[in-house]
């Protein structure tokens, strides 16, 4: 961009230090004996995701995606003005239930994640969490344009610009905010998408698994959850 | 009614020229920092600015000082004083003014985040505020360049264009010039 300040450059030197409790420890039990504790390693499962592999015969696969375009739960994480475009979709004005569309309270119980508007890093650490702990199949829609390209928060010091580069998404929803009409067309998309069986994300995820964690490490910097968070 | 008290203030303060923005919302320099607390203890309990509406700063870089802004309201007079400190950029230390008011605490450590303004004794004001993991400039700093900073963190998709207003809508409303 022409406008950039070449005298401004970022400190990339100074590393945020590891809170106290998330340390190599020791930790003595109850009969005195005293143990060697690694909470980022001991505490958590370390297993990176793996890939789902597609059914042997074809019929059956597309028997699987056509049942998966059919249950569509969405995890009700709102980040940014998004959100407030869910409310009348999923009450009677818009109601996206007729379409099979339902909105669920925790990533255990949900397919679906809309990325509701800007993400800014610390809600981005929240959400990979979320996205991590859905159960696959699962799908990413990024909703506006700040998910696209930053949107107005192009500028910002504090919001990401694309959101591929950490979520791998299926599809976006142009607008600044689009109305839940836009939101039902692009839930029909979506659903068109999976029955072509080209709802991979969960496993494009899990393919390019260190990419993904790269990108994520690089904005956050105080990285204080496992590498997995399933 | 503000005259008068300003009147009466600048007796033993250091008080500047006041600003009279609006009939009920005036501006006043203080030029001695260690008169804060005295000040502020004073309109609290004796002039009925019983109410701190905001504390925040203002970062003259050029000058080389924050500006410190203590606006206070009176409700019973409907009436609201702002004070104004400043503070050396270099040494950008505050006095600490959460047991006067306690939200104060609230103000300060976004101000020691945000501007790194520090206000030693204030609770937990060295904790994480808004940020998580920040270790360059504080941001409201006018030397952290924000779009510098985004552009060489964050990637950009390709294919976005800028188009002056001006320009734009010349050219859309009178196409032939």
């Amino acid at each position: 961009m022409k406008d950039m300040d070449k005298s401004f450059k970022k400190d990339t030197e100074t590393e945020f230090p590891l809170r106290e409790e998330l340390r190599p420890h020791q930790v003595t039990a109850p009969d005195g004996q005293v143990i060697e504790v690694d909470p980022l390693q001991d505490y958590f499962c370390q297993e990176p995701p793996k890939v789902h592999r597609k059914s042997y015969v074809r019929i059956v696969e597309d028997f699987y995606n056509w049942a998966r375009a059919h249950s569509l739960w969405i995890l009700g994480f709102g980040t940014g003005c998004g959100a407030i475009e869910m409310r009348p979709l999923m009450t009677p004005r818009f109601d996206a239930y007729r379409y099979g569309i339902q909105w669920r309270a925790t990533p255990r119980q949900a397919n679906l994640m809309v990325i509701s508007g800007y993400l800014s890093v610390k809600t981005l650490k929240r959400a990979i969490r979320a996205y991590e702990q859905m159960p696959s199949p699962k799908y990413v829609v990024g909703l506006g344009s700040c998910t696209i390209n930053g949107g107005m928060y192009w500028d910002s010091y504090n919001t990401i610009k694309r959101l591929d580069d950490y979520l791998p998404v299926d599809l976006y929803i142009a607008g600044c905010m689009p109305r839940p009409e836009a939101l039902l067309a692009g839930f029909m998309d979506l659903k068109k998408l999976i029955r072509k069986g080209q709802g991979e994300g969960a496993n494009k995820y899990a393919e390019n698994f260190d990419w993904y964690k790269e990108n994520q490490k690089a904005v956050i910097k105080d990285w204080d959850m496992p590498d997995y968070n399933w | 009614m503000m005259r008068d008290l300003i009147e009466r203030l600048t007796q033993r303060y250091k008080l500047g020229a006041p600003v009279f923005q609006r009939a009920d919302l005036t501006f006043v320099d203080l030029a001695a920092n260690d008169q804060l607390r005295s000040l502020l203890l004073e309109l609290r309990d004796r002039e009925g600015f019983t109410h701190l509406v905001l504390l925040t700063a203002v970062d003259w870089l050029e000058e080389g000082r924050f500006q410190l802004t203590y606006m206070l309201n009176n409700r019973d007079a409907n009436q609201t004083l702002a004070l104004r400190v400043y503070l050396d950029r270099e040494v950008a230390v505050g006095e600490t003014i959460h047991d006067i008011w306690p939200t104060a605490e609230t103000y300060q450590r976004e101000l020691r985040e945000m501007f790194g303004i520090d206000f030693p004794g204030s609770p937990r004001v060295d904790e994480e505020f808004i940020l998580e993991g920040w270790t360059d400039l504080p941001p409201y700093r006018r030397d952290f360049d924000t779009l510098a900073y985004s552009q060489q963190t964050y990637r950009d998709r390709p294919g976005r264009e800028t188009t002056d207003p001006r320009t734009h809508m010349k050219h859309k409303l009178y196409p032939e010039g």
